[in-house]
């Protein structure tokens, strides 16, 4: 018995050490480019792997919860651009304050999330199905919203400074970190203790380890799968936020494409497609390898054609790795 | 002995937490028919799937044919000549009859599959089967039995040596029984060695020549069936230990009813169930593979609809749509499979146990006390003595034993009045199951009313207080323990309602 609780201990001690992979994996790049090029360590450029990674982080944040109960959200992208559409008609069009354009923005992905939650638990289609339509039916309303023209928010708004302007640098001079970045990671912050301190996100690991079983454990599946879909669709929304501010505009025919990026993020950070395994944490260093993978292709003048290659390379080896891992815990 | 055809020796094979088989032996003539019994979980199917390559030889060596070999594969076990019909069907059910059985190697002319060729062939191996079945259609089409029948007939195509059964009769009606043994005597006589596992004990008398018992993993003894009573056979399996006791009874039975059905019906699975459950009583339920026992216990907890009938708690009528509602009326239900229905492998031990009842260990806005929901769980953990090296060990890496506490322990915490257990020992071994008997009439004496559903009659017998025996959907017996014996409950089981309820489940 004694030889046998340390042989598990042991297994759970490599199951740790696997999950710091990701960020070894982080380390690693970031020592490689620094060594390859002079421009890529410097303060402006991390700042900027910083912010481009805000967008993808937090779709990626939004897909987590989805993917971890055992679905899958290929909507993200295109609510996320809803968002931002609802929020410039709101503050543009209507003439309200920012605060209300924000609630705008997340009110829309939270509702979108809630819709595929219903269309995914009471109405029983494929999480795959009913997100795809989703993607499709949020892009369509996005570009009808705006008769097919980007609408632009005043500059007296101020809007862009949402994700842009730097409090910390207010306060810290010379600490210019952008809004954006602050945001992404307060969300994250926020993510993971809904994730691992709230009975949702409790509920979202039992759902995608074994429904069956949850259920039969007297969970209200369908009021619980909704409440994940909506909770991610919060975060999507806090995505559309961001990118309007970033490009101080809502673009109706930007967001496909950032589904697959995000998911890419997710499961590189070690959140399990079949459900039931994933944390916060794995998630955004995910999407930090991404967006650092493709600043340090730019740098080095790496055609932008070779840069998606590459992305596609580490997707498939982090995969991978995950299967490696998960044959090795079972034996 | 020139005419052994398979001789299996000191074999060993662990899985994950538990050790399936220890220094088994087996071996197997040509021209006979050498049933397998013990009881579920004693290693009968493990051992034929380590003859048929399913799954590798830890240690211990097979001979087949007067060599050594190793099976790394079904693949190499068919080409040699071993073929397995499975207890639980392997079929395809998008593909025909035909495709099915020719899986892997189907008939190829000028590059092309030849669909032809493969339907005639398998309509040849059906009419030799006397099986009236069109090769064409979709297994999916079938009934259970004639997709058991499918089965076997892949198992006859490969023209093997040994032909595996594993528990065929489960899903089949009589007649298809009968057609079934008329087989094996043909293939015997044409000198094919087949090994038969069952559970039916009047089957052993009519089809084998010889009977070797397993227990626990461990190999008990080879007989010949002629010399041996099935008394005696039963005996072997189960061992002294479980035979001898009785249920304990207690002094003053309780008279309040807390679970009454009435008239629970749903198209041909369940027919006018009706039933009382007792405050503070183990109430067995008997009955064949496919009486609808489970099927009583899930449309209780509302884990499957029903068409008409009505449940009862504690003389109030209640409307159960959904397991949640049946878990707020403080019903639990405990699957035999407890890995697909009772627990969440991936996730660890404490999460497990307070499943049920995360939402009363929350905050309002929903945040989980965890340090309660610790203390919970360590509690349940010591009651049930679940041995494990901690709390956060993932349920996926305790023994079935252990497993199978964990579900209890949810529905402890839970604190839940009327506990359903389906099959609550299967799979486990004979201390841990010990243990689960000590625990359920510690929960009936604590006053929790407990139905517990069973194959295995001498669990029933030992532990009811009352048995109420199933068979084809309806209610067929009720007795109490004093009249509950073996052939009592088996008479009962077997009671069916004529040529009728036959002629509709083949439907």
């Amino acid at each position: 018995m004694k030889s046998n609780t340390s042989i598990l201990q042991k297994k759970t001690g490599a199951d740790t050490v696997q999950r710091l992979m990701a960020f070894g994996a982080l380390i690693i790049l970031f020592v490689v480019f620094s060594f390859a090029s002079p421009y890529f360590f410097t303060f402006s450029n991390v700042i900027g792997i910083l912010v481009s990674t805000a967008v993808n982080g937090l779709l990626a944040i939004g897909v987590t919860f989805i993917i971890i109960s055992g679905g899958i959200d290929l909507s993200v992208g295109t609510v996320m651009t809803l968002s931002s559409v609802m929020a410039a008609v709101t503050v543009r069009n209507l003439g309200m304050p920012n605060v209300v354009g924000v609630l705008a923005a997340i009110l829309t992905g939270t509702l979108a999330g809630v819709i595929n939650g219903v269309m995914v638990s009471k109405l029983k289609l494929p999480p795959f199905i009913a997100t795809l339509g989703m993607l499709n039916v949020a892009r369509g309303l996005s570009l009808v919203i705006t008769d097919l023209s980007p609408i632009y928010f005043p500059l007296e708004t101020g809007w862009n400074r949402i994700a842009m302007g730097s409090v910390l640098g207010a306060i810290i001079p010379g600490f210019d970190i952008p809004n954006g970045v602050l945001i992404m990671f307060g969300s994250a912050l926020l993510a993971g203790l809904i994730l691992s301190k709230t009975v949702i996100g409790r509920y979202a690991f039992a759902i995608g380890s074994n429904e069956e079983a949850a259920r039969l454990s007297g969970l209200n599946i369908v009021l619980w799968k909704t409440a994940i879909y909506g909770v991610g669709g919060l975060f999507v929304g806090i995505a559309g936020v961001i990118i309007a501010a970033r490009l101080n505009s809502a673009q109706p025919a930007l967001g496909l494409g950032y589904e697959l990026d995000a998911i890419a993020a997710a499961v590189i950070g070690g959140v399990s497609l079949s459900g039931g395994e994933g944390n916060i944490l794995g998630t955004i260093i995910g999407a930090f390898i991404i967006s650092t993978l493709t600043n340090g292709l730019r740098i080095l003048s790496v055609p932008q054609e070779w840069q998606i290659v590459v992305t596609g390379l580490i997707i498939l080896s982090a995969v991978y790795l995950d299967i490696i891992r998960k044959k090795a815990s079972a034996n | 002995m020139n005419d052994a055809l398979v001789l299996m020796e000191g074999i060993d094979k662990r899985f994950p937490g538990v050790q399936a088989l220890k220094d088994c032996q087996f071996n197997l003539r040509r021209g006979e028919v050498h049933a397998l019994v013990g009881e579920n979980g004693a290693g009968k199917s493990t051992l034929m799937k380590l003859l048929a390559g399913i799954y590798p030889v830890d240690s211990g060596t097979i001979i087949f044919k007067g060599e050594e070999v190793t099976i790394p594969n079904p693949h190499t076990a068919q080409t040699m000549g071993i073929s397995m019909v499975h207890q639980e069907l392997n079929l395809m059910s998008h593909l025909t009859a035909a495709q099915n059985i020719f899986i892997g190697r189907e008939p190829i002319k000028r590059l092309l599959l030849d669909e032809n060729t493969q339907n005639k062939k398998t309509k040849e191996i059906f009419d030799l089967m006397n099986l009236n079945q069109d090769p064409t259609m979709k297994v999916g089409k079938m009934t259970v039995a004639k997709q058991q029948m499918v089965e076997i007939a892949k198992a006859l195509s490969f023209n093997a040596d040994v032909l595996i059964f594993d528990e065929p009769s489960g899903a089949l009606t009589d007649v298809e029984t009968a057609e079934l043994f008329r087989i094996i005597r043909q293939l015997k006589a044409e000198g094919t060695g087949i090994i038969y596992i069952t559970h039916r004990m009047e089957e052993l008398k009519e089809i084998s020549d010889r009977i070797t018992v397993l227990r626990d993993g461990l190999y008990v003894d080879t007989v010949n069936t002629q010399e041996t009573s099935i008394d005696q056979i039963i005996n072997m399996m189960v061992g002294r230990v479980i035979y001898g006791s009785s249920p304990e009874i207690p002094e003053e039975r309780s008279q309040e009813i807390v679970l009454e059905v009435k008239n629970l019906s749903r198209g041909n699975e369940l027919k006018d169930v009706s039933f009382q459950l007792m405050k503070g009583e183990i109430l067995g339920f008997a009955g064949l593979i496919g009486a609808g026992r489970t099927e009583t216990a899930r449309a209780i907890f509302g884990a499957d609809p029903f068409d008409s009938g009505e449940v009862y708690i504690n003389g109030e009528l209640v409307h159960i749509k959904l397991p949640s509602d049946a878990v707020a009326h403080d019903i639990a239900y405990l699957s035999e499979d407890r890995k697909r229905y009772g627990l969440c492998l991936s996730l660890d031990l404490k999460t497990n146990i307070v499943l049920p009842i995360y939402q009363k260990l929350s905050s309002v806005i929903g945040w989980v006390k965890d340090k309660q929901a610790y203390m919970i769980s360590k509690d349940i953990v010591e009651r049930l003595s679940i041995r494990t090296p901690s709390l956060e060990q993932k349920a996926k890496n305790l023994s079935g034993g252990n497993q199978q506490k964990v579900v209890v322990g949810k529905w402890l915490a839970k604190d839940a009045d009327i506990l359903i257990f389906d099959e609550p020992t299967r799979g486990i071994d004979v201390g841990a199951k010990q243990e689960i008997y000590t625990l359920l009439n510690e929960l009936a004496s604590q006053g929790k009313s407990i139905i517990m559903i069973s194959s295995e009659l001498p669990e029933i017998i030992r532990m009811s207080h009352r048995v109420i025996v199933m068979c084809e959907g309806r209610i067929t017996g009720n007795l109490d323990y004093s009249e509950a014996t073996q052939e009592n409950i088996m008479k009962f089981a077997t009671m069916r309602n004529g040529g009728n309820a036959i002629k509709s489940a083949q439907r």
